[in-house]
């Protein structure tokens, strides 16, 4: 302050210093109005998605749980006292501890449930986009009861998940279902589904391709609806079959569409917790769980252990982002711009 | 009296707050208003999370807070039924959170330490509750002790038992239930050999395969010296014979998924003829249009193996919310103390068949000529109490993994323990020692 008012402000600074502030004032001056529009999405995601997010990731270095995350525990007593002892567990930084222990195997089966959520999701979302294309295709011509076919085929999709869930487990019952039920009925003796893995986890896929085709069809037809009928009209006159004709217009031409859906599909479906959850709870033995459910069993049950669930989501998310980055390269190698 | 007696004990803490620190004397006064109270006095609005089965179990639970009501007019319950499996995450969050607790909960045994330790529950010493503490039974009791404190009043007792269709074992020709395990495969062989039903039906959950380990002699863990004590020899034992039954097909075949309702449905359609559950159960079996009724149903201690026979003790307690607030106290106990009385324990084993926790309620003539009570009075008698420590909660869900993996995927007995033991040391509790 006093050096301020002492020297007398030098009448002219050098050119490139004055002329920063003066163009971030410029730029503040003519936009602010702008800056200002924007404050509201930069305070809600900072709210909504950044402080959780990194709130999360420092969590995952740290060893915080239920029982150790306060720093005294208090006991009250019916008669009016109230005990306070200091926590002998306070939580503190471990560092890399929570993952380490949980990439070595040492807490859950990370790599195990690693696995099962890859051949969950890929398997998932190829019957998803594979049925809905052909869906799509059989109800984008003209036929009668048209709109009829549509709203059914959508109906799994609005039921709630959850009651699609209870329902399909309830199929696959190896005593009173109605899949081991008709099997009985051709001569074949009943499945013990939920007594292996890969039977367990096909009940569950199968219940999930059940809910997921509906999307991919409505999304597919959709795109197919865009594609300009010229094109068919000028293959048909020179000739081009019908599967020419999907092979070269229809596919090309669902791209946008398709890339997006896919990998909508594929995040969906790499964290599609109830399904799992409710359909096969993780039977047998914990050997059809996905890396959602099986972070939520280890992380929620009994004392929770919200460090435990952070490093889970980092994870989960690291590979989730890994699949997105090479997705994007390489549809950008295709020439797509997305 | 009662007025003279407070203005003595405040003369009293009036002199002594010169020379001792002023809040030991409030303390004293706390404890000496305590039991002055008129019941209609007594006025707050509490709110009870019942964990009961809202369909068997809580119609009986409200005609009990309809007859707390004819004494306590002034204090407004507000009875809502939780469902079990949800009960305990949901109050432990919002205990955390510190609002939408509910003031009184109906705890299950092995929640008690787990709350008491994370500092959401009123100690109940000193209070009224426990004034005549050495009534309640005591394995039940110990439940609610968390470091030298009592956080809950005992409601109901259970224990498992082996549950058996008289009819389809008259049918067999076997006059008693097995006592052994030895004797309930033979049994159950004969049944599937004389009848169209099937002789037992295990569930393949860690707490059913309790009885068996207890029969060798295991356990999971051993509070006292803090050692693991789940791989031993005698829980693989246990186990072995367990999976015998099934190999031998002896036992249905357990599904892996829903095994629970298989076996209630198979029960009570008269497709099994002896299951291992617990009074919790009866209400649903006597109701179940075709089984025949308390007169089919036979109830008998779990057979024992080389060791002893028992099964793990299991019930509810009744728990205060320390977020309570404290002019709430009075009426909280009082409820809580009609609640736990003989009478209503009494009430609620004539109803529903429960057994009371109160040595003083098995005098009373409505338990005492109860055949359900009576006959499970054996078992829980013969009841083990578990291991009562906050983790205690966590126990079961490697516990259930490892009954998967022996009873229905073939694995070793031995090899899936020390799975189990590893997690323990590694999950559970990091200080025991394994």
């Amino acid at each position: 302050m006093t050096t301020v008012t002492a020297e007398p402000a030098p009448p002219s600074t050098p050119s490139g210093r004055s002329a920063r502030p003066s163009r971030l004032r410029r730029s503040w001056d003519k936009h602010w109005y702008a800056w200002a529009m924007v404050l509201p999405v930069v305070i809600v995601l900072a709210v909504l998605i950044f402080y959780p997010l990194f709130r999360g990731i420092w969590l995952s270095f740290t060893n915080l749980n239920e029982a150790n995350q306060v720093a005294e525990i208090c006991t009250k007593s019916i008669t009016g006292s109230e005990v306070c002892a200091e926590n002998p567990n306070r939580w503190e930084f471990v560092g890399l501890d929570n993952y380490v222990r949980v990439l070595t195997g040492e807490v859950g089966e990370f790599w195990q449930w690693t696995g099962t959520t890859l051949i969950w999701t890929f398997v998932c979302v190829a019957f998803h986009f594979g049925l809905g294309l052909g869906l799509a295709t059989m109800l984008n011509r003209p036929m009668r009861f048209r709109s009829l076919y549509r709203v059914l085929l959508v109906l799994p999709w609005a039921v709630p998940a959850f009651v699609s869930a209870f329902a399909w487990k309830f199929i696959f019952n190896e005593r009173f279902g109605l899949a081991n039920a008709l099997l009985s009925a051709v001569g074949i003796d009943p499945v013990s589904w939920f007594a292996d893995r890969w039977t367990a986890l096909l009940t569950a896929i199968v219940t999930n391709i059940w809910l997921g085709v509906p999307f991919m069809m409505v999304a597919l037809l959709g795109g197919m609806q865009t594609i300009p009928s010229e094109l068919y009209e000028a293959a048909e006159i020179d000739g081009a079959s019908a599967w020419q004709r999907f092979k070269n217009i229809t596919l090309p031409g669902l791209r946008p569409v398709s890339m997006t859906v896919i990998l909508l599909g594929t995040i969906w479906t790499f964290n599609m917790f109830p399904i799992i959850f409710l359909v096969t709870e993780g039977q047998p033995a914990g050997q059809s769980e996905i890396l959602v459910t099986g972070a939520y069993r280890a992380a929620f049950e009994g004392i929770r252990n919200y460090s435990l669930a952070s490093t889970y989501g980092v994870l989960i998310l690291s590979i989730l982002l890994v699949f997105s980055v090479f997705y994007r390269r390489a549809l950008r190698k295709q020439g797509e711009v997305w | 009296m009662r007025r003279t007696a407070r203005g003595i004990a405040v003369l009293a803490t009036a002199t002594l707050a010169l020379s001792v620190a002023a809040c030991g004397g409030e303390d004293d006064q706390a404890a000496e208003e305590q039991p002055a109270v008129d019941p209609a006095s007594l006025t707050a609005e509490l709110t009870w999370w019942d964990t009961s089965d809202p369909k068997n179990e809580g119609p009986a639970f409200q005609e009990l807070i309809a007859k707390f009501n004819q004494t306590y007019p002034n204090v407004k319950i507000n009875y809502q039924s939780v469902p079990f499996g949800e009960a305990q995450n949901k109050f432990k969050t919002a205990a955390q959170a510190n609002s939408g607790a509910p003031d009184i909960l109906r705890a299950e045994v092995a929640w008690v330490p787990e709350f008491a330790s994370l500092g959401y529950l009123y100690a109940l010493d000193g209070s009224e509750l426990l004034a005549d503490e050495s009534d309640f039974l005591e394995t039940p009791l110990a439940s609610n002790k968390f470091d030298g404190k009592t956080y809950g009043v005992p409601q109901v007792t259970d224990s498992l038992a082996l549950m058996y269709n008289k009819e389809l074992l008259s049918e067999a020709g076997i006059s008693a239930p097995p006592k052994t395990w030895a004797e309930l495969k033979t049994a159950a062989q004969t049944v599937q050999e004389k009848t169209d039903a099937e002789g037992v039906y295990i569930n393949p959950a860690g707490y059913f395969l309790l009885p068996f380990m207890y029969g060798e002699g295991g356990d999971l863990v051993d509070t006292a010296s803090k050692k693991i004590v789940i791989d031993s020899e005698q829980n693989a034992a246990g186990l072995a014979i367990a999976k015998d039954l099934i190999d031998s097909g002896a036992a249905v075949k357990p599904s892996a998924n829903d095994a629970y309702g298989t076996m209630m449905t198979l029960f009570k359609e008269k497709k099994v003829a002896m299951i291992i559950n617990g009074p919790w159960e009866v209400n649903n079996v006597q109701q179940a249009p075709d089984f025949g009724g308390l007169e089919n149903l036979g109830i008998a201690p779990v057979p024992g193996g080389s060791a002893k026979a028992g099964g793990p003790v299991g019930g509810h307690n009744y728990v205060i919310w320390s977020g309570m607030p404290q002019e709430k106290v009075d009426a909280a106990v009082a409820f809580v103390k009609f609640m736990s009385s003989a009478e209503s324990q009494a009430f609620l084993s004539e109803k529903l068949g429960l057994l009371p926790t109160r040595t003083s309620a098995y005098e009373l003539d409505a338990v005492k000529n109860n055949p359900v009570v009576a006959a499970f009075q054996p078992v829980v008698e013969a009841g083990v109490g578990r291991p009562w420590i906050p983790e205690a909660g966590q126990f079961f869900g490697p516990l259930d993994q490892m009954a998967t993996e022996v009873l229905i995927q073939n694995k070793d007995p031995k090899a899936a323990l020390d799975t189990v033991a590893k997690k323990y040391k590694a999950e559970v509790v990091p200080s025991y020692e394994n």
